[in-house]
This record gives C-alpha cells, structure tokens and sequence, in this order.
C-alpha cells in the first residue's frame, strides 16, 4: 500500500513540476559537469569556459538565426563524475528540460555513456571534453568533437623527442583508463615507427599514489624519458616522484597534468615537464571569427581571476562553433544545424575544426592540432613554454629536462 | 637483481605506514566490535589537517604530527558519542551503518568546503642512495616515526592503567564492568585512540604522498586487508601486516605489470581469510 | 499464498511500476522508476542473505558487475539475444557464487563481510586486466544492437519492463522462500546458527544456496542495465558504493521484511535523485543522505517497517 502511494505521490508531484518550457526566444542547451568527485578540477576548466561564453553571446544580444536571437540558456547538473548518473541525467536534459543541443562532459569515459543517451533520443552533442576515438566508431549522426582525439597527444612529444635524442630509451607508464590507454597505444606505434626504443610499457590503477614500485621500474629498464600519466591527480603525484626518487630521466611526457596551472605547485619536480595541450595562451591561431587568443585570455582572466587552460579554452571555442553553426544553418532546427557542422571548416582562436562524416567515423576531429608545451623557469617564474611544433614555439625545449 | 631489493625495501617502508594506518581500526574493532566505516575519512582528516598546520601556519609537518594525534583523539570521541555510543551491544550492522552515515556526511561536508583536487605537503628530505636506486628520506622517516608510534601504543595498552582497562573491556565487558572499570568511558577513550591513529597515519601519508579527499578508499580498503593479515584487535599484529602487504607488493612489481598488484593482494586476502581467519600474525595464547 | 493478500500486494506494485509511466508518458519518470526498480532488486536479493541468514554481503555488487560483463560480453561478438545473453549471466554467475560461497562462508560476522569486500575487489580488479573484456578500458556496444528491438526508443521501453519484471520476480523470490522450509531455516541460521545446526538444519548447504539464490537475479539484472548504458567498465561494474547502499536500503526499510527492501529502496533513490537535481542542496546531497540516514539508524533501527510493525501489529500479516 505504501508503495501505492509513495508512487502515486511522486507522480503527482512530477506533473505538477512545470517541465522548462523552451521559450520562443531561447536556446536550451544540457550538459553534466562533475562538480564532485574525481574529475572535479579538470571539469571546472570547461565549464567555466561555457558559462564564460553563454555570458558574451548574451549580452551581445544572442544567437542571431533565421531573422530572430536566441538567448542562451546553459543548464547543468553534477554528475559526480559517475557514468550512471551521466545517463540519467542527460536523460533529464533531453526530456525534462526540453534541451535543444547538448555539450558533452568531461573524460572520455563519461562521453561515451553520455553519447548513448544523446544518440537514442537523436540530440546534437558538441564534446570538448573526450578524446578517445573509439566513441565515434560506433556509428553516430550527432557527435561532433571538437578537441583533437587521443592520437594526437603525445605525437608531438615523440617527434621533439626524436629531434633532440634518436637513441632514447622511451617508457611508457600510463593510467588504466580508456583516455590514457587510447593515447598511450597511438603513442607506441607513433614512437616505433620514429625508431625509439620502447623499454618498459605499464600501466597502473588510476588511484595509484605510491608510484614508488613502479619508478623502480623505469630505473631499472635504463629509461631516458618517459610518457604517460593519466588525469590530474595521478600525473602531478607522478611527476613529484619522480622527482624525490631520483629517476634522472632527460625528458618527461605527461598527460593533462602539466597542463593545469597547478601543476606549478610542484616545483622543481614540475621543471622540464613537458605535455600535448589542445590550446596554449601563447598560441596563435588567426580566427575567422570571434577573439584572438589574446583577447579571450584577458576576458577570462578577468572574469576568472585566473589564466585559462585548454579545458576552457575547449569550452569557449565549443561554445562559438555550436553558435556559428546555428549562424550559418540559419536556424535552430536539429538536423541543419547538424549539416552546419558537418559541413564547417573554419579556424578560430582555439584552432581548426574540422571533422571526419563518414558513418565509420562521423563525429571524429581532424583538423584541430595539439602542441607540446614545457614548463620552464622565466625570470624566476615557472610558467608554460610552447616549444613543438617550432613553427609556433614561444621558447626553445630544454633538453634534457634538468 | 638489485632492483627487486630497492622495490622490496621500499616497500617494506611504506608498509609500516598501511599497517599504522590499520592499527586503528583494528583497536576500535577488537575492543568494541564496531566496523568504522569513518575509517578513511579519519585517515583524509589527519592528511588535511596536516595539510593546514603546514602550509596555513607554517610549520614543520613534523612538528605538526602531534597536534593531529590529540585532534584525532578529540574527534574520535565526539565521534563516539555521535555515532558510536547507541549502537554498543546492538548487531554489528548497525555500528557498520551508524558510522557510514557519518562518513557521507564528513565527505559531502569535506568536497563542499575543499572540493575534490590534489592537495600537496611539499617536503624534501634527503634520501639513501644506493647505487641508481634511492629510498626518500620522507619513507625512512615515515617507518621510523611508525615504529616509535607502535611502541608507544604497546607501552599504552600493557603498562598503563587506562590501557590495561581497555584490553579489560575488549576481553570482557561485563567482567570488567564488575571490577569497577567505566566502561563507557574507555569505550570512548579506545575509540578516540582508534581516530587518533588514524589521523596521525593520514598526517604521514601526506608528507609522503599527495591526496584528494577521496583518497581515504583506497587506504581504507588497505587497514581492512591489513587488519585481516593481522588479525582483529591486534594492533602488533597490524604493524605486521601492514610490512607484510608492503613486501608483498614489493616483491610483485618487480615480476609483473603494476596493475596486477591490487589482484595479488586481494586474491590473497581472501585466502587468508578462508585459510587463517584469526590473522596471519596472531600469536594466540589460548 | 494465491490467497494472502502480500501476493497481490507485490502484484499492485509491478503493475504501478508497469503502468505509471506508460499512462503519464513521462520518459523522466520511466527512467526514476528504473533506477528505482534496480535498487529494489539489489536490496532485495541481499536481503535474502543479510535479512534472513544474517550475513552481511558488503561486496553483492559483484553479482551485477560481472552478470552486466558477460551479458554484454554475448551480445558483442558472439552475438547472441538479449534475453538469452543476461540469462546466462544470470546462471554463471550464480554458478560460480556457489563455488565463492562455499569456501567464503564458512566464515563468520564480520571476517565473512570482509572476504566479500575482497572478493568484489578481487574480480574488479581481474577484469580491469582482462584484454578480452576490454580490460580497464571496458566494452562498447554498438547502437545497432537495439535494431533487432526495434530501434534505441523502443528498446529503452522494453528493457524497464524487463527490469520491472525481473523486480518482481525479487519480490516474489523473497516471499516464496520466507514462506517456506528453506526460508525458515535461513531465518533460524539468522538468529543462532549454532543452534540452528544443532537442531538439524543443514546450515553449509542453506547458506551456499541463499548465496548463489542471491546472485542469480542481479546478475540478470545487470546484463539489461548495462546493455540499456551500452557500455561496460570496471570502476562502474563493480563500484562498491552501490552494494553500501544496498545495505543502507535493506536497514532503511526493514532487513527481514519484503517490502521493507522496496520501500527503502524507492525512498533512498527518490531522495537522492532529487537532491541531486535540487538547486539548494545539489552540493549538499552527501550530507544530506548521511544525517537522514544516521537518524534513522540512532533511533529506527528496525527500520521503517520495524517501526510500522510496532505501531500497528496487525499491519505484519498483510505487509510481510
């Protein structure tokens, strides 16, 4: 009987929530951001980047389509950086909050569980914030990456590696998670084929944070450098000690990591670090449309009180390709602007976008490029030097590391 | 064949600090027949204390560690009358729940105030070196410092009255209550020494490793092995325990992928439970 | 038992479950009552093990984790249905619970929780290195399975009612063995073992049973779950978090009862659900769960049917 009730109850209260009406003159864009739990700092990034966008587009008026503007209306709820609640939620966001487009959240893992809601209700899904290939391989229509995907992370670190040292003895000791996992196996072939020998391959448990076996490890394969890493917590704990046992290595690659401010914190250990990043500030890709790289930084630092990193620049770049795709579609129906962005190839501060259409791939980016940065000592402060490719490097590698 | 024995000795070190961590939970189990599931959060408590003395006031983290033994004793008593007191003599479930509420409770709290990134205690230690190998100086002083604590602990529990009277309760409550013992309040005493050396092990597991707030898991599943390999109650044998997983995990790295360790050492947990349930390290008397 | 009315009382609640969102057309609602529905399946089935047997499973999230592995695990390369795929799970794992259960509960108390929490650690961390199953990265459906059921919208329709029914087989499962001699024995192994064996229950045989009893279900359970998420992982399947809330649903409503589970399992998920979303205290949904639960605790500890029962003993010979 209580369970009668309970139901009927719940129901009742459920119909009387008034479902988010999408207003004539408002866009209703959905997304989870993992305010709690493990990804909880390399999700701020992105989300601040978002919100930071929704705010100029709004005040410049709105999205401007088919002769009428759209404000923008972001919502978001914490996912716990869990995939069940992913899909629960998204589900919410399709449903209940009538949104129109979505953005993905943030880690590969977590995009997947995302794109199987958003492909099952056919919702457009703009994903700045996951990489690995494999979700877009799996026969999609509205996923649309706008980040380069896993491949190209440390691509740029082997061939700088193999520029300054050929006979490098490279290990590779990486995060079990499909993110690093996706990256570090592009990385093997990409350094096999440059001629560098692989001497230790291993991964450990993402929580891992006595990395003190596995040091021992690379000490004992005779390693010269090394690549991996995984997300925040375990690629700063890595690089720390690294630094206190004593591994002496020439140079060291990791993932995501370096390429939050905090890394700074470590210290000496953080010196001659180097990582693949989506986007650097010192960057300087000419836009088509929207601000330079400059302008977006002072806008963010600003706002933010801090720099920003490629997560945010990932989710104010997103946020303008969704707009000029709209612009350019003229309207805010589903399946033109996902011709839109099918169709686009554009540059802007955060870089080319251009993705693959084929059904084998659909959704998967092309065009936009990574570069490899490195942190560096300048006038007495440890700051992020984009060194490869030297076309746009705004200082020299240091190499080796120390 | 001198990196097996750096890895072994490393993580003999280490060890000693697992089975620091697992001596609280042990005591509180063995004395009280409750299962602190607050456990890793006592654990994550010390470490942000520890972070806090540190970086807020400046000090030593060394110097640090003994106000974050008394804290961890003052929490673990409010702790006890929380959560605790109620549930004496009830199943064991219900100690389990209690105390697993408090722990949603001190973690929602934590991640609202802290959030949920890396927190680092930046210390440098000169280390041994031997040959390409080097022991930090953070481990070698983590194992020394665990010794000292362990010591101490067992001249608490065998030379003095407060801890004869809490191996009393833990022996027999109603006996001891009819020698004159107050038992609630050596209840609420071994439960506070219980936190406490929970959080003076999270206070050292920060100087060696960074965390997040949700680090207290994985350390909290450790104590659990740990305590197993030991044996309920047995905070001697904890220490043991906490070495034997560390060489355990030494001696595996060496010869396997990394991310084999965690089935190693569960494999081996659950053997041992079937096998020796009473611990590995017990040395029964009856 | 076609004549007590708990039997058409579990019917009542298949059928809201059943009907509630087909009748308001509310997709939000289907997908609540299924996050609900696999609570109830989780909490019921353990409590067949921690209500009647007393013996605390920490680690029953093993059974869905590995049932959802080696249900998706079919249905990828070798093809097989749906129904077929999570069935065999279901047996599998059922199978080997009885394997694990022999050797595991011989222990007791707390030694006997601990191996579970090892064996759930154990397993996970297995498959994590197990390259066939994806390992840590974990496996990937193609969306073109749902073809066969009829396209992604469809299919989604039928999986909850596949959950809902597997839900009710719980139910029903909970109340036929509590009805009967196996069930009574369990209940007597609860409240003594010793004596129980004494008194010629065949205590080892009873215990393996319940264990593998217990399993079969969920792991049925989480073949559909996961094939629904079409997407599989390690830290998702086997995320001991799940079975703590297991426990705290089975306290929460009443261990030993049948629809103490159900309704525990409801009202926790619905809290939960809307602290999450709730602006107030979306960042205060720990808290919030931890204080209510450690009311409950402190002061119902029978939990809520416990409570009823006290209030209105007649109430016990309906709502069982």
């Amino acid at each position: 009987m209580r369970g009668f009730f309970a139901i009927a109850a719940a129901t009742a209260a459920l119909a009387l929530t008034v479902p988010a009406f999408a207003d004539d003159d408002t866009i209703t864009i959905g997304m989870t951001v993992s305010t709690t739990g493990a990804l909880n700092v390399d999700s701020l990034g992105q989300q601040r980047g978002f919100e930071m966008w929704r705010d100029e587009v709004n005040a410049a008026g709105g999205i401007k389509a088919g002769g009428k503007q759209y404000k923008v209306k972001l919502i978001t709820y914490d996912d716990q950086s869990q995939g069940a609640r992913v899909q629960q939620l998204y589900t919410r966001l399709i449903v209940q909050d009538k949104s129109q487009f979505l953005f993905g959240p943030y880690s590969s893992g977590l995009v997947a569980t995302a794109a199987v809601i958003s492909e099952q209700y056919g919702k457009l899904m703009l994903v700045t914030g996951g990489a690995e290939p494999k979700t877009y391989e799996l026969g999609n229509k509205y996923l649309f990456q706008a980040i380069t995907q896993a491949d190209g992370y440390l691509s740029n670190a082997v061939d700088a590696l193999h520029a300054a040292d050929p006979q490098a003895k490279v290990a590779l000791v990486y995060s079990d998670d499909p993110f690093s996992k996706a990256v570090i196996a592009a990385t093997k072939d990409q350094a096999k084929e440059a001629g560098l020998a692989i001497v230790l391959d291993e991964s450990y448990a993402p929580t891992t944070t006595d990395f003190g076996p596995v040091i021992n490890k690379v000490i004992s394969a005779g390693a010269d450098a090394l690549m991996g890493g995984g997300h925040y917590s375990d690629g700063a704990t890595l690089a720390r000690q690294l630094y206190d046992q004593k591994a002496h290595l020439k140079w060291e690659s990791l993932l995501v990591a370096p390429g939050d401010d905090k890394f700074a914190t470590l210290g000496p250990a953080a010196q001659g670090v180097t990582t693949g990043s989506q986007w650097e500030i010192q960057v300087s890709y000419k836009p088509q449309f929207g601000p330079t790289a400059e302008q977006f930084s002072k806008a963010y630092e600003a706002k933010y009180q801090a720099p920003p990193d490629y997560h945010a620049a990932s989710g104010y770049g997103g946020g303008m390709l969704l707009q000029h795709a709209i612009e350019q579609a003229g309207s805010i129906d589903q399946d033109k602007v996902a011709d839109a962005l099918n169709a686009m190839d554009v540059q802007t501060f955060f870089g080319r976008y251009k993705i693959a259409t084929d059904p084998g791939h659909h959704g998967l980016q092309t065009a936009h490029q990574m570069v490899l940065a490195q942190w560096q000592m300048k006038d007495g402060k440890l700051g992020r030097q984009v060194v490869w490719p030297t076309a746009v490097q705004s200082a020299a590698l240091i190499f080796p590391m120390q | 064949m001198f990196g097996i024995i750096a890895s072994i000795i490393d993580g003999v070190l280490v060890g000693s600090v697992y089975g620091l961590a697992a001596m609280g939970l042990t005591l509180i189990w063995g004395v009280m027949d409750v299962v602190n599931l607050t456990h890793g959060s006592m654990i994550v408590a010390g470490m942000f204390g520890l972070y806090f003395l540190s970086a807020a006031l400046g000090l030593n983290p060394y110097v640090a560690l003994p106000p974050i033994v008394v804290g961890g004793f003052f929490v673990g008593l409010a702790l006890y009358w929380i959560s605790v007191h109620r549930m004496i003599g009830r199943p064991p479930l219900m100690s389990l729940l209690s105390t697993f509420s408090v722990n949603l409770v001190l973690v929602g709290l934590g991640t609202a105030a802290w959030g949920t990134g890396l927190f680092n205690v930046d210390v440098s230690l000169p280390g041994l070196s031997l040959g390409r190998y080097t022991f930090p100086g953070t481990h070698i002083l983590a194992a020394v410092l665990t010794a000292i604590i362990a010591a101490l602990l067992y001249v608490f529990l065998y030379r003095t009255r407060p801890g004869k009277a809490i191996r009393a309760v833990s022996g027999n409550r109603v006996a001891a209550e009819l020698v004159g013992i107050p038992t609630t309040r050596v209840l609420s005493m071994a439960f506070g020494l219980g936190v406490a050396l929970a959080s003076v092990s999270g206070g050292l597991i920060a100087i060696l490793f960074p965390f997040t707030l949700l680090s207290g898991d994985a350390y909290q599943l450790k104590s659990f092995v740990v305590t197993v390999l030991g044996g309920l109650g047995n905070p001697t044998g904890a220490l043991l325990g906490g070495i034997a997983l560390g060489l355990v995990e030494g001696l595996v790295t060496p010869f396997m992928p990394v991310s084999w360790t965690l089935v190693i050492e569960f494999a081996l947990f659950v053997v041992v439970l079937i096998v020796r349930p009473g611990g590995v390290f017990t040395f029964r008397r009856d | 038992m076609l004549r007590r009315p708990f039997f058409w009382i579990i019917a009542l609640i298949i059928a809201v479950f059943a009907l509630a969102p087909v009748a308001t057309g509310d997709v939000e609602l289907r997908e609540s009552l299924l996050l609900a529905a696999i609570y109830i399946i989780l909490a019921s089935n353990l409590n067949l093990m921690l209500g009647y047997a007393g013996y605390v499973n920490f680690g029953s999230i093993v059974f869905f984790g590995l049932g959802g592995y080696i249900c998706v695990y079919l249905l990828g390369a070798p093809g097989w249905p749906l129904v077929a795929a999570a069935v065999a799970g279901g047996i599998a794992v059922s199978l080997l619970a009885l394997v694990f259960g022999l050797g595991i509960l011989r222990l007791r108390g707390a030694y006997f929780a601990l191996a579970t929490v090892g064996v759930n650690a154990a397993v996970q961390a297995f498959v994590a290195n197990f390259t066939p199953w994806g390992g840590s990265s974990g496996l990937y459906l193609s969306s073109a399975l749902f073809a066969p059921l009829g396209g992604p919208m469809k299919a989604l329709w039928t999986i909850y009612f596949l959950i809902v029914a597997i839900m009710g087989l719980s139910l029903y499962l909970s109340y036929a063995i509590k009805s009967s001699k196996f069930g009574l024995g369990l209940l007597a192994i609860g409240q003594n073992e010793d004596a129980a064996a004494v008194l010629g229950v065949p205590t080892p045989l009873y215990k393996a049973l319940a264990y593998s009893a217990s399993a079969f279900l969920p792991a049925v359970a989480g073949g559909l779950y996961f094939f629904k998420g079409a997407f599989i992982q390690p830290a998702d399947a086997f995320d001991l978090t799940f079975s703590l809330e297991a426990i705290v649903i089975v306290m929460l409503g009443g261990q030993g009862t049948i629809i103490g589970p159900a309704i525990g399992a409801y009202l926790y998920e619905e809290l939960r659900g809307w602290l999450l979303t709730s602006d107030t205290f979306a960042n205060f949904q720990l808290v919030a769960a931890g204080a209510l639960l450690l009311v409950m605790v402190q002061f119902l500890p029978s939990g809520l049917m416990g409570w009823v029962y006290a209030r209105w003993p007649r109430v016990r010979h309906v709502l069982e």
